[in-house]
């Protein structure tokens, strides 16, 4: 068929046309449901059993109808740009579409050419290449990195935002199995001195970027990760070595890592004092306030998704804790009136993200959802209001609060949050 | 409001006392623990054998004067500052051709950070202004010099970044006119906001802090 006489088909049509899933009674999900502004979808312009498929390749791609994008906040040397948490499944993100955040750009590095220095209160300070780190014991984990500025774009009660995805609000949010070698390997190489109690680690980067880390947490779980996904780790997450502390702020986790330096204090740089720290209302400044407190988000539905009819509905989404494991998620689909437990997905992995789901009978009237995780300490994701109470209104960083979704009875969805205060 | 000990000697304390909190953050990630009796989503465990050698050998040892070459970073008590000094006046030659276009002709216009609060600033949260909310003038120095300027980040002399350090202080009414900065007076600087800055008190469990 020449292409100017492909049928196109929006993706409501096609769902009508492939004979209704709610008139059968089954239970629909994110790819049920429309997407505002959503392209066409193009048929395929003959019938695939009658035509030959294309070879083998090098390298795989997407399907032509699947792409999702990272979101750019600017070009600009300082920057970042965002997981499409909505367009995503499971929990692992495509090392393509991790989100990012750099300070003076990516830097361009060779392997063969990068060194690794750790020095300071140790016995041997010393020199590593990417041949030597890689000889060492490898470990793998799979675990989340946030951007601990993720949803402040919902915390000002006066400018609360309604159509604003889940990428644009959380996208600083990104899961990957990890490879690396641990970092207490390397500090027993080294020999760490009595007396010392903090790491200062510097990034390889054009802003030399640095954080210093308690020590207990560079001999706990800290890795030198070389690995994501099964592949080297990706120019923008930090390659060809970043440091990686499981369920801590993404900024803490310095990438293109070339200098560790054992101190017995912490170095007070830039991003730790400037930046990073979280100024309270009793006018104080909360420092390296490194762990990320449980937190959920519902993925689907949320803008800009809008549900075609009322019937049996799949609410989904992910929840995490930088203190070890999610233990439960709750579902409200009535403004937090009532809750319910969701399914959590296995595995449920520490310092990773879970998924949830629960099943919803939509009634097609107009109404609220929410998401609320516990985590293993017994933390429950607070309501915004009880952040504004703990810490102020003014304060930077660490929105963990509870995430919502406007259900519009024309199946509109745009975020809730401000219909609620 | 809490304040933290004023002296350096204490407030070394407070940090390293920091170290010892985070490790007593409930966590049962760490290595060995949650192993046994997890369940079949699996843990994740530190991976070096018993028996394995205290050193494995691999990588070489770093000379002096190649740790000299990286470590770069100043520390609030003076620790990394090299030796050299800058007037104001040379700050403010050096801050009108690197610095100005992108921080306003008197700190305070932006685009990006501000060097000193506006006057209808408000005192807090004051954003990351330097002057209102920047703990250590160390600090600045020591940003300046590995990250600054943007497009040409490192190519500032020692000289240079005491010099603007000490022009921006000055815009701060922290330094007058005639001030010469270095290694001595620039650690004897107390910033306004220095003892704002408390550790973390979050510690897992019901509360919401």
């Amino acid at each position: 068929m020449p292409a100017g006489q492909r049928t196109k088909y929006s993706r409501r049509a096609w769902l009508a046309a492939a004979s209704g899933t709610a008139a059968t009674g089954l239970v629909m999900t994110r790819f049920d449901a429309i997407r505002a502004g959503a392209q066409e979808v193009a048929v395929p312009p003959v019938d695939p059993t009658k035509v030959p498929g294309r070879f083998v390749s090098e390298v795989g791609r997407r399907a032509t109808g699947e792409q999702p994008r990272r979101l750019l906040r600017t070009l600009a040397l300082s920057s970042s740009s965002r997981t499409p948490l909505q367009d995503l499944q499971g929990t692992i993100t495509p090392s393509d579409l991790h989100f990012e955040r750099h300070h003076a750009g990516i830097p361009e590095i060779l392997a063969e050419d990068h060194e690794l220095l750790v020095h300071g209160m140790v016995e041997r300070p010393m020199v590593f290449r990417m041949a030597d780190l890689r000889r060492y014991p490898q470990t793998s984990r799979i675990c989340f990195i946030e951007c601990s500025g993720n949803g402040g774009g919902a915390y000002n009660r006066n400018r609360m935002p309604t159509n604003i995805s889940p990428q644009q609000l959380d996208g600083l949010l990104s899961t990957s199995e990890w490879t690396g070698v641990m970092l207490s390997t390397i500090l027993r190489e080294v020999g760490v001195r009595p007396g010392a109690s903090w790491i200062l680690a510097e990034g390889g980067d054009a802003a030399v970027m640095g954080r210093s880390v308690p020590l207990d947490k560079a001999m706990d779980d800290s890795m030198l990760a070389y690995g994501q996904n099964g592949e080297a780790i990706r120019p923008e997450q930090g390659y060809p070595v970043r440091l990686l502390l499981p369920g801590w702020e993404g900024n803490a986790q310095v990438k293109w890592l070339r200098r560790i330096e054992v101190t017995d204090r912490p170095t007070m740089t830039r991003d730790e004092t400037s930046r990073y720290t979280d100024p309270l209302k009793d006018g104080t400044a909360r420092q390296f306030s490194f762990v990320m407190d449980a937190k959920s988000i519902i993925t689907f539905p949320s803008y800009p998704f809008v549900l075609p009819e009322g019937g049996w509905w799949e609410i989904e989404g992910l929840a995490w804790t930088g203190r070890g494991r999610i233990t439960r998620v709750e579902i409200s689909t009535d403004g937090g009136r009532s809750w319910a437990d969701a399914a959590l997905q296995p595995p449920i992995l520490s310092k990773s993200t879970v998924r949830f789901r629960h099943l919803w009978n939509w009634d097609g009237r107009e109404t609220v959802i929410l998401s609320r995780a516990t985590d293993e300490t017994g933390y429950v994701q607070p309501t915004v209001q009880q952040l504004w109470d703990a810490r102020g209104e003014g304060t930077a960083y660490h929105h963990n609060h509870q995430r919502a979704w406007k259900i519009a009875s024309d199946g509109t969805v745009t975020f809730g949050l401000g219909d609620l205060l | 409001m809490r304040r933290l000990a004023r002296d350096g000697a204490s407030r070394s304390a407070v940090w390293m006392m920091v170290g010892a909190l985070a490790a007593c953050a409930p966590d049962a990630s760490g290595p060995g623990a949650g192993a046994a009796g997890s369940d079949a989503g699996g843990d994740w465990s530190a991976p070096l054998a018993a028996d394995a050698p205290e050193r494995f050998g691999f990588g070489s040892d770093a000379s002096e004067e190649r740790v000299a070459l990286w470590d770069i970073d100043v520390k609030p008590d003076g620790e990394g500052l090299p030796p050299g000094s800058g007037s104001v006046a040379a700050g403010r030659e050096i801050y009108e051709l690197a610095c100005m276009q992108c921080h306003g002709v008197t700190g305070t216009e932006g685009p990006n950070d501000r060097f000193v609060a506006a006057g209808d600033w408000d005192p807090w949260p004051p954003g990351r202004v330097f002057g209102a909310y920047w703990p250590y003038a160390t600090t600045f120095f020591d940003y300046t010099r590995r990250a600054m300027p943007q497009a040409t980040p490192g190519s500032l002399s020692d000289d240079d970044v005491y010099a603007i350090t000490a022009y921006v202080l000055h815009l701060n009414g922290m330094l007058p006119e005639d001030a010469v900065l270095d290694s001595a007076s620039l650690v004897a600087i107390e910033m306004p906001a220095r003892d704002r800055f408390v550790p973390d008190n979050r510690t897992g469990g019901p509360e919401i802090r």
